[in-house]
Parts: structure tokens; sequence; C-alpha cells
């Protein structure tokens, strides 16, 4: 069964019986209409509120540092407007014109009882004279992203340094937990062995047992082996499988039809050929969603990278950068956010692109089989 | 997913009925390649989890710091019983559970009710709305906990400014400060938290549509209104995949670190709110690299997490209901 079959967008609507609508049926249809208008205006505002956070991330992003602290600071990143005239810069006004007329003048030459103005529209007419006092006027304001604080933060954080040391994990160990859990999953799946069960119970335990309670020796023997500082103790132990991973492969592996092994077999092939030719082509989803979720799952690992790579800060992978990078820059909000989003786009764009294969694998590899 | 819950309750069951009569070779030789394939994950179990566990249970009872290695003396229990009369210990055990009696049942609820909005036969552009509430779930965790925690600022934060249109004094000096209070900080720790409810909920949404519509259609019939058809149908058939979910979710809180570390590091702020079991290991093992009395609070957790499950496996069968035996 699959979520993406049931997509409400890709359904045909419901065939409407089309002789005489009685007075029932079109009460039923006002009411249907009326909640499915309710249930959805319901939940657009649930996710506004849901994705709030992120809305305010973006537009404070972009402001600049006394936008940021100010308590009344507008939603959205505003600043003075400015006009350059004769090489000076001049704060834009909005003046009320004899006439009436309500301009937006910039102010040139402030007077106490009377002021010179100029058009930014057009300079060329010259100097306005305007009687009143210009402390009275309001300063006319503009949206002002600044987007240079995007730039400011990927230097700050060395973004492209941060981004390829998390690539370099996140890929390998893919590579590494895909390959290994396949090859157990297989074993689990389709070979009976004495002892297959408890050691199957075995693996399950150890999805739900804390990794904390093996961290004291392994970091006392990793510390001893030189490797901490490296990515090794973070990078080998994902060429032997990752307990999770086989056993989502292995239910998948599971629902694959014997006869296909068979037919190999007979044809000569060997485990480890049938393994390669038959049931990798067959499990191409379940091993998609697994690499995926495992991608996600390394580039968000904060825990042991920070534990094995304390002592070099210069190789540390997103995560632990921006947790570094906020405790330094904690005055400065806009530079952080700027530096959140900065690391939230490339997982998010991947999503976007890979959601159909994401959300399948959820299910694929879960519920019904 | 809920099938993990199932294999863990029935492994002991299938172990039972394995038949005993002598191998043939043809079965010695399935056997011997069922290792072959499996031999990965059996070295990686010797090598990082059953050596280092046992290692852990010697570890704790010496005297190791990580800054002296030489210095190294055998002290027995003492450990053990610096862990069981330190207060932080306590604290820590204290805010780990509060926070999960405040947010499991939270997150559930949230991820069955926006299963359910999201299955709902009403919703319009429903793979639209599914996509916008999973995307938080891929904001990768860092990024979105200092996003919230300038969105949550007592000043300049959406949060108590949108608090504040409800007439609220929400942004003032007096106004609502979500990181200073040991209790608001939960509550700051569980918006942190539904951000990442998008698997549960997907994980809910795929078990929703698994129910056979005709069980709705006859209760319908019946009379059945809305509410009674979520607690005679939905929630019943649901059940294994709320297990799942909580299982999973229980044992994620009690390894609950990157949060309050990001927030508060090890200061435990405000109160020892943030100090949780996780956080108060890692200060005594890898910030005072006192690595035997690390190896204790280690194994405490351990014993804490392993007795949780237990108790959650030992209620599934008055609750958790599997239909027919899968084989």
């Amino acid at each position: 069964m699959n979520v993406l079959e049931a997509n409400p967008l890709l359904e045909t609507e419901e065939p409407e019986r089309k002789p005489a609508p009685t007075e029932a049926a079109i009460r039923r249809k006002r009411r249907n209409l009326l909640l499915g208008g309710c249930t959805t205006l319901g939940a657009l505002l649930l996710a506004l509120l849901f994705l709030m956070p992120l809305g305010y991330g973006a537009a404070t992003a972009l402001k600049d540092k006394d936008g940021v602290s100010d308590p009344n600071t507008p939603i959205l990143p505003v600043a003075a407007e400015t006009f350059e005239y004769e090489g000076k810069e001049y704060d834009v006004y909005s003046v009320p014109m004899p006439d009436g007329e309500v301009r937006e003048l910039a102010l040139i030459q402030p007077g106490r009882e009377s002021s010179v103005f100029i058009d930014p529209e057009a300079p060329g007419a010259g100097p306005i004279e305007w009687d009143g006092r210009w402390r009275t006027l309001d300063k006319v304001s503009g949206l002002s992203p600044q987007w240079g604080n995007f730039a400011e933060a990927w230097n700050a954080i060395a973004f492209l340094r941060l981004t390829g040391w998390t690539l370099l994990y996140a890929v390998s160990t893919v590579i590494f937990t895909v390959v290994s859990s396949a090859l157990v999953a297989y074993g689990f799946a389709r070979f009976r062995f004495p002892g297959r069960g408890i050691l199957f119970g075995l693996l399950l335990a150890t999805i739900l047992l804390p990794p904390a309670v093996t961290l004291v020796p392994k970091y006392a023997v990793f510390l001893q082996m030189g490797w901490v500082g490296t990515y090794l103790p973070l990078i080998i132990p994902h060429l032997f499988a990752n307990a999770f991973n086989v056993f989502l492969l292995r239910q998948y592996f599971m629902t694959i039809p014997k006869e296909l092994e068979e037919a190999a077999r007979i044809d000569g092939a060997g485990p480890i050929r049938t393994f390669v030719r038959v049931i990798i082509p067959q499990a191409f989803p379940a091993l998609t969603a697994v690499s995926l979720f495992h991608f996600f799952y390394a580039w968000n690992d904060f825990f042991e990278p920070l534990l094995y790579l304390a002592g070099n800060r210069q190789i540390v992978p997103i995560g632990v950068g921006l947790s570094y990078f906020s405790g330094v820059y904690n005055s400065e909000p806009h530079l952080i956010l700027a530096a959140a989003l900065l690391a939230l786009a490339l997982p998010v764009a991947i999503f976007l692109v890979a959601q159909r294969v994401f959300v399948q694998g959820i299910v694929v590899t879960g519920v019904d089989k | 997913m809920s099938d993990f819950t199932q294999a863990v309750l029935t492994a002991r069951r299938r172990r039972g009925a394995r038949p005993t009569r002598p191998a043939s070779p043809m079965q010695r030789r399935e056997a011997r390649w069922g290792y072959a394939f499996i031999a990965p994950w059996i070295i990686g179990f010797v090598l990082f989890w059953a050596v280092p566990i046992g290692a852990s249970l010697v570890f704790s009872t010496l005297d190791f710091q990580l800054t002296d290695p030489g210095a190294t003396s055998f002290v027995g229990t003492s450990n053990w019983e610096r862990a069981l009369s330190d207060p932080n210990t306590w604290t820590a055990l204290a805010a780990t559970f509060r926070l999960t009696v405040l947010f499991l049942p939270l997150s559930l609820v949230v991820a069955l009710g926006l299963a359910l909005l999201l299955n709902s036969r009403h919703l319009r552009a429903a793979g639209f709305f599914r996509l916008l509430f999973y995307m938080p779930s891929m904001v990768p965790l860092v990024a979105g906990i200092l996003i919230w925690q300038q969105v949550l600022n007592p000043q300049t934060g959406w949060v108590n400014r949108i608090i504040g249109l409800t007439g609220v004094n929400a942004t003032g000096a007096e106004g609502i400060r979500w990181f200073d209070n040991p209790v608001l900080v939960l509550f700051a720790f569980s918006f942190i938290g539904l951000w990442g409810i998008g698997n549960a909920m997907m994980i809910n949404l795929a078990g929703l549509q698994g129910i056979p519509t005709e069980l709705y259609e006859a209760a319908a019939i019946d009379g059945a209104g809305w509410w009674r058809r979520l607690r005679s149908i939905t929630l019943p058939l649901l059940s294994p995949v709320m297990f799942y979910n909580l299982v999973i979710g229980s044992v994620l809180i009690m390894q609950y670190f990157v949060v309050p570390w990001v927030l508060f590091g090890a200061t435990g702020r405000p109160d020892g709110a943030s100090r949780f079991l996780l956080v108060h290991f890692y200060q005594q093992a890898f910030v005072f690299g006192d690595m035997g009395y690390g190896a204790a609070l280690a194994w405490f957790i351990f014993l804490v997490v392993a007795a949780l499950t237990g108790v959650l496996f030992g209620t599934a069968r008055y609750w958790v209901h599997y239909g027919t035996e899968r084989s």
C-alpha cells in the first residue's frame, strides 16, 4: 500500500450521479464543499504556524544589525531610504506640499522654519523650498534586504569547507553502510542457520539500546590508536552494517519472490552472484530509500563528531560547525540565521527533488511488508 | 515499521520453534553462507557493542582520568556510589522524565492528528500539505535549533510578538522568557521536537491508509459517528504503529542531547532543566575527563533505558493489536 497512490491530487473525483439531483444530494454536496473548504483552510493555517519560524529566519537573516536587536522592528527587513545628490547621501522624508500632495523628497539643507529638498525622481528640476519644521516629518523607509549577510555568514563559517567535510562523511558512510547492511540483511532474510533467531534479536536490541554505554571504552581505544581528531572512528564502524538499515532491508528482501533466486541457482549462480544479479536490482527502491535515510542521518549527526573531532575544529561537519559559530557570534543573530538557512538549503533541496523516493521509502520499508 | 516492534515481541517465540534434527550437508552449506553474509554485522557487534559494553562495566570500577591515564587504579564500587549519590544524576533523571511526560504524549497526539488531517477525504491538495508538514524534519537539527532560539527570543521573536497580539504582555520586561524558566524551557524543547515529527506522521499516515475502508463503511451504516469510529476502528488498528512511535520516541528522549547542548552547553540552565542524562554523562566523561565515573553513568543510563523498554514491551500485549500472526 502506498501513500503516493492515495494522493487526492492524482485521484479522480468520485463519479457524480447525474440524473435528477435530489434536494438531499444537493445539501450533501454543499456540506462536503463546506467541510472541504474548512479543512483545507484549517490545514493551511496550521502549516503557516508550523513553518512560521522559517519565515522569521528568512526575514531576520536579511536585516542589518540594528534591525535585529530593536524590539519594535518591523517584520520585514527595512531601512531608511536615502538619496545620493552631488556626492552626498541625504535622508528621504515624506513631505506634505502646500497643494495637499504628499511627496517623497530628500532633505539637502535642513533649516529651522524652512528647508530645502530635492526630488529624487527629478533631481534636474532643482532644489525645492519648503516652509515648515522638518523635524515633524516622517522618514521614508523601504525594503532593504541585506543579501550581504549570507555572503558574510558563508565566509564566517567557512561554509564550503564545512559542506565538503559533511559530504565526505555522509557519502562515504552511505556507501559503506548500504553495502554491508544489504549483505547482512540478505543473510538474515534467506539463509537458515543455527542461532539466527537469537542473533536477529540481538540486532534488534542494538537499535533500542543507548550507544552511550559503549562510548567510554571506544573513546579510550580510539585515542590509543591515534584516531581521535580524525574521521576514522566515525566512518570505519559503518563498514560493519547498521542494525536499523539491516532490519529495513531484510523486511524488503523477504517480499522478493524466491522463484527468481531459484532460477538463478539452477543456472549455476552461487549465492554472491545471485545476490548481486537478482536481489540488488529487485531491491533498488529500498536501497535508495535506505541511502537517503542514512544520508540525512549523517548530515544531522552531532554527538559522535562533537566527541571524536573535538580537538580538530577545522574538519568538523556542518552541525558541529554551526554550533561553534553560534557560540562565537551570539550577538549577531542575523548572521546566525543566515548561516542556519545556508545549512538547511542543501538537505531541503535534496528532499524536494527526491521526495517521491523518500516518502515511498518510508512506506516501502515499513508498514505493510 | 510496526513490524519492528512485532519482530521484537515474537523473536522468542520463533526461536522456540526451531527444529533440532541433525543437519544435512546442504543445510550446513546454507548455514555457512548465512554466517558469511552476516559476518560484517557479527564482527561489528563484537567490536563495537559486546566488548565495549563489558569493558564499560570494567571501566566503571576504575579511577581512570583522561588527563592522567597512568594513574589508573581499581576503586571497586565507588564510582557507582558516587553516581547514585550525585544530585546531578537525579536532577538529570528528573529532567529527562519531565520532558518525556510532556513531549512524548504531545508528539504522539500531534503526529496522529496531522496524519488524520492528511488522510481526511475533505482535505484538498493533501500531497502539498504532506510536503509542508514533513519539510521541517529535513531541516538539519542544529539549524532548526538556532532558528527556534531566535524565534523564541523574548523581545524580538515572532512567537512572543504573536502572543502579544492577543493582549498578553509577552515581549516586555515581565514577558515570556522561554529559555530562563525551567518549565517554559520544556515547551521550547517541545516546539523544537515537533519540527522533527515528520517520520512519525508519515508512519501513522501509512498505517491509516492500510485500514480497510469496508470497516468504516460498515460502522457508518451502524450509525457510528466520527469519534466512535476513531476509538473503535482507527486506534485499535493503528496501535502497532503507535506502539512503534512510542518505543522509538521514548528511547530517543532518554538520549536527548543535541538540543540542550547547543542551547545551554553543560551549564544545565535554567535551574538544571537542561541537564539531561546524556549531558551529565558527556560532561563528566569527556569535559572533565573522568572516564571511570562516566562509564558508571553510562551503565546507569543503559539500565534505565533497558528497564523502560522492558516495561513498554511488557504492556504491549494489553493494548497493542496485532491482528493475525504473520509468518
